[in-house]
């Protein structure tokens, strides 16, 4: 008996071949992404089919300056060309979809079919970024990793219901990690840069970046390192330079710098982030009242945290007024002691940790954060979950923390099961994965120690400790998820129940601050592990 | 030591298991990997109902999901003796209820939970052609809910019983991999989600009297088949083969005429029990029969794939004979086509033969019967997919042309986006990772089988989607699906038969064998 097991042991498992498996997986998840094109889409498909009109309808020297609808182009010169580029078939198809005038507001099925599936095509970049990063895995974490992401729901309720293309961006965020993790920084560093000029808000982890590549690929004697940082510095300019080349030409640098970065827009989104600015929003609301209470005349507000176009005047009723440079600052300083850490040991196993870190950090205490924005830490943290078990308690926990911040972007009825099954589904196949992933690793290193003691013994014994390391969460996060349910159950059912139409904002503000505690949490928990490892 | 022994076989399992691509979804057992899949297949279901239904915002008649509305409208406002009596306020030439009264009662309480939150939808003659936002939800969530909470259980139902006394650890991925198959079918998730029916309540009710046979609960199996029929008249589909299994076992035991008469007697309790408002005058009575045979409809409609509408093609049936002679005829084809199956069943009956048995008499109704609907496929669809892991090829094969068969259908409901990803999922599954152990000999036959054929019905999809029919014969299309998937079902029966048939054989061959020993 116990030979035979060793043996099968020693004999290694045959290899499948893991592009035809990854493509399944990939075809599975595209097959429900078609079925949900006709869903719910957010305005957020109008402001794409608008840019593919200004795109295909304008000469590129009136891209930015174009005001035909309020959805002007705001995103680098990269994805505008994406854009032109698409428009190229959109035009082929039906030339209304890509008339600036015309077109406004044009939602018949073709635009629908052409728009949704482009997005399910863009998604071929994320599998070849997940096949690039897990070519060189063992069968079950690749397997695994390919669940959290290929099948990720926030990636399906953001891109293929709510209409963007994170897929097809953090499909380049991967292949530029997955470059790095085999230590050719160069690549990594040029795929960045591309990176950076399709979406700028991928910037905040351009310190790390920086950092990294400073100390990994150019710190190596003074000559031989300066001409390294030459030739990096070179390709980055090359490639900004692509990407902005032509509109310093036209002399617009400005304009374009000013629609990419609408610092207007005030400090939250319309439905707040879950970040740290919820707190400080609902410490203010507090002080203010207590003070009330206690006889202080506190005036109300006049402006709106989201809406920040009025002048000089401070959302905060008692709290000093927040300001860009400050939230500047504070990701910087959350960012520091990564920065520190990649300076003194730059190792590229830990890169995909550290710009996850760093995006969580702007996802924390940036300005005007969106919720989508989760989706830049999450998604590369699914590389890292499969490591060890806590790295895949954590992952368990953030991963469903996020999706469910996500609810409320999809706020009409018709997707609220789809959602709710999601994330179910989600949970499910992680808590399944992980726990066969775990269980396993932990047989595979108790066996051979059983073999030199009495067999049967070392065998029980492995077997047990095989069960016992499942994977288990811990009462602390079980309880925090029970009331994850609740928070749920409260804002869909008893809220409606009990206060009807009354504090309309109370559901969401709920969600809010709920998801928040947990991607403190997760910051918290990120933070130890950096700089603990 | 034993008990070590058994650990460590178990512990070999894990580690020899590292191969297998769906190790990791399967470990926990059958339980959780049945939940999960169960949530995969409610999200693709929740998927499809967001796609249009048959006859949406086409006035006057519009279609199923009218029909369906229409159904709650009546039982909900009118009192029970006039559901089906044709009165001022119940006109029943338009959408008139032509299913047993299970189906009403189900329509009742569907109409209950409507009118809670729209009451406009379900109200009594201004709700006729009622569409709305809100109405076509709320109906697409009672489907949906029948769904998850008849067909969902009883297919866990059977698995457990199918599976069970099998060895169940090294089988895992087949059984996760059975689970998807018959939760994932294509076909029933366009019908009840797509074009709009609940044929998951009467096949969920054959389907849980089917594992309560295998389990030997032959009582129960009569109580839910006999409300699958008082759901559906189709699901008599079956009738034949559950009657000549239960029959076979009966006669085998100590008092056959008593074991009969106990089935019997539960079977028209439940009758009873189901029929009890309409029993009290004969004329009720047949009021509610004569609506459930639509014989004034003729032999055939549409394009169904079936003997009668095939042939018509060269032999117009419907010119030849009056309706009362087609009536005998037709009888006398489907009596004569699932005889054989019945033999087998009374003569020896086995679980593996009553699934054949399911499937072949299911199959000469489809082929034989009068009036069939295209969308009737499902009823020998659901016993093959009981059968997919015996017969994988076979499945998969009869699923892609009885899908194929629904196409013009699905195409008249605008559901061809949903056609395309439901059949590429279907065949993704049929070639999941680590499927391909079977053996895979290639003959000429199966070369054909697996080239020619869907070849042609590829290139029929892409005529039928891009071009217009000649208009000579503005069918042309439809006519030659139907004529490529009559051809189909046709071979496949005939296999489907000699296999039931070779399970005698087998049997014979291993008494034999066991009288040598």
């Amino acid at each position: 008996m116990e030979s035979q097991s060793t043996q099968k042991l020693k004999n290694p498992p045959k290899p499948h071949n893991p592009i035809s498996e990854l493509w399944w997986f990939f075809a599975a998840a595209t097959c429900v992404k078609l079925l949900l094109i006709p869903a719910y889409r957010s305005t957020d498909f109008e402001v794409h089919r608008h840019w593919l009109a200004i795109t295909h309808s304008l000469p590129l020297s009136q891209w930015y300056l174009d005001e035909t609808s309020p959805w002007t182009l705001d995103y680098p010169p990269f994805f505008a060309y994406f854009e032109r580029f698409l428009s190229i078939f959109a035009n082929l198809i039906d030339p209304q979809m890509v008339h600036l005038q015309n077109g406004l507001n044009y939602s018949s099925d073709t635009v629908v079919y052409f728009q949704r599936v482009s997005v399910c095509v863009s998604d071929l970049c994320l599998l070849y970024g997940v096949y690039r990063l897990t070519r060189n895995l063992d069968p079950v974490r690749r397997k695994l990793i390919w669940v959290l992401v290929v099948w990720s729901p926030m990636l399906v309720v953001v891109d293929h219901l709510h209409f963007q293309y994170n897929g097809f961006l953090l499909g380049v965020l991967l292949i530029s990690l997955s470059y790095l993790e085999e230590g050719r920084d160069l690549m990594g560093g040029l795929v960045f840069a591309v990176l950076l000029c399709f979406k700028h808000l991928f910037a905040v982890a351009a310190p790390v970046y920086f950092v990294y590549l400073l100390r990994h690929y150019c710190w190596k004697g003074l000559v031989r390192g300066f001409g390294r940082l030459l030739i990096l510095g070179t390709l980055v300019v090359a490639v900004f330079a692509v990407a902005y080349g032509p509109f310093v030409y036209h002399g617009q640098i400005k304009q374009v710098i000013h629609r990419m970065f609408p610092f207007g827009r005030g400090l939250c989104h319309a439905y707040w982030a879950p970040n740290f600015w919820v707190f400080y929003i609902l410490l203010d609301k507090v002080i203010a009242f207590l003070l009330g209470r206690l006889g202080f005349k506190i005036q109300a507000p006049a402006a709106s945290f989201t809406g920040g176009l009025v002048g000089d005047s401070s959302p905060f009723a008692v709290l000093p007024q927040i300001t860009p440079a400050i939230t500047f600052i504070m990701v910087l300083l959350a960012l520091s002691p990564c920065l520190i850490k990649a300076w003194r040991d730059p190792r590229p196993m830990m890169i995909t940790r550290w710009v996850a870190y760093a995006y969580t950090c702007g996802f924390l205490f940036g300005w005007h954060v969106h919720e989508k924005a989760s989706l830049h830490f999450v998604i590369p943290l699914a590389i890292v979950a499969v490591q060890n078990l806590d790295t895949a308690r954590h992952y368990f926990f953030l991963s469903i923390v996020s999706c469910y911040s996500l609810f409320p972007l999809l706020f009409e009825s018709q997707e609220y099961p789809i959602k709710v099954l999601l994330l179910l589904l989600h949970s499910m196949l992680m808590w399944l994965g992980f726990s066969a992933q775990f269980t396993k690793d932990k047989t595979l290193e108790m066996a051979p120690s059983g073999k030199n003691k009495d067999s049967h013994l070392g065998l029980n014994r492995s077997v047990t400790a095989a069960q016992k390391g499942g994977f288990d969460i811990g009462w602390v996060v079980w309880s925090y998820l029970v009331g994850l349910l609740l928070v749920e159950i409260w804002g869909q059912f008893l809220h409606p129940i009990f206060l009807g139409a009354e504090l309309p904002f109370l559901p969401l503000m709920l969600i809010s601050v709920y998801c928040s505690v947990g991607v403190m949490y997760s910051f918290l928990w990120q933070l130890k592990h950096i700089l603990v490892s | 030591m034993a008990k070590s022994s058994k650990k460590s076989k178990e512990e070999e399992e894990i580690v020899d298991s590292g191969d297998d691509a769906w190790w990791w979804l399967v470990h926990k057992g059958i339980t959780p990997s049945f939940f999960c899949i169960a949530l995969f297949s409610l999200l693709v279901r929740v998927a499809v109902s967001l796609h249009p239904y048959s006859g949406a915002a086409t006035p006057p008649k519009f279609g199923d999901f009218e029909a369906q509305r229409h159904w709650m409208e009546i039982t909900l406002n009118l009192p029970l003796n006039e559901w089906y009596r044709n009165t001022t306020r119940n006109d029943l030439s338009y959408w008139g209820l032509d299913y047993p009264p299970l189906t009403a009662y189900q329509s009742y309480v569907h109409g209950l939970f409507i009118r809670f939150f729209s009451p406009e939808s379900v109200a009594l003659f201004t709700s006729r052609g009622h569409e709305s936002y809100l109405g076509k939800l709320l109906m697409r969530w009672t489907v949906l809910s029948s769904d998850a909470l008849v067909f969902f259980p009883a297919v866990f139902y059977f698995i457990v019983v199918y599976y069970s006394g099998r060895n169940q650890r090294g089988r895992m991925g087949g059984i996760a991999w059975h689970i998807a198959i018959i939760l994932l079918n294509p076909c029933l998730i366009l019908i009840d989600h797509g074009h709009f029916q609940y044929n998951c309540i009467s096949l969920g009710l054959t389907l849980g009297a089917i594992a309560a046979i295998l389990s030997d609960k032959d009582l129960l199996a009569c109580v839910l088949y006999s409300l699958a029929l008082n759901h559906k008249q189709m699901s008599a589909y079956f009738a034949p083969a559950f009657f000549s299994h239960l029959l076979g076992k009966c006669i085998r035991r100590r008092y056959p005429i008593f074991e009969v008469f106990k089935l019997g007697l539960v079977v028209s309790g439940t009758f009873l029990v189901v029929w009890w408002p309409y029993i009290h005058s004969v004329e009720a009575f047949f009021e509610v029969l004569s609506r459930l045979a639509p014989f004034e409809r003729g032999i055939y409609e549409d394009y169904v794939a079936n003997f009668w509408c095939t042939t018509s093609v060269l032999v117009k049936w419907k010119r030849l004979f009056p309706t009362h002679q087609l009536k005998v005829l037709s009888l006398g084809a489907t009596v004569s086509t699932f005889l054989p199956s019945m033999i087998q069943q009374i003569w020896a009956p086995s679980k593996k033969g009553f699934l054949y048995g399911l499937l072949n008499s299911a199959f000469s109704f489809y082929l034989f019967s009068f009036q069939v609907h295209e969308k009737s496929i499902l009823l020998p669809l659901l016993p093959a997919s009981l059968l997919a892991s015996e017969e994988p090829f076979l499945f998969t094969w009869m699923t892609i042309y009885a899908l194929f068969s629904m196409f013009p259908l699905l195409h008249r409901d605008k559901l061809i986006l949903p056609y395309l990803a439901l059949s590429a999922l279907f065949i993704l599954l049929s070639l999941a990772p680590n499927r391909r152990q079977e053996t895979r000999e290639t003959n000429a036959f199966r070369s054909i089988v697996t080239t020619f054929f869907p070849f042609c019905s590829l290139i029929l999809h892409v005529v039928y989607l891009s071009m217009n029919a000649p208009q000579r014969y503005p069918f042309l299309f439809e006519a030659l699906i139907m004529l490529l998937c009559f051809s189909q079902f046709t071979f496949l029966t005939m296999y489907t038969n000699a296999q039931q048939w070779m399970l005698l054989k087998h049997s014979n061959l291993v008494e034999k064998e066991k009288k040598l020993l």
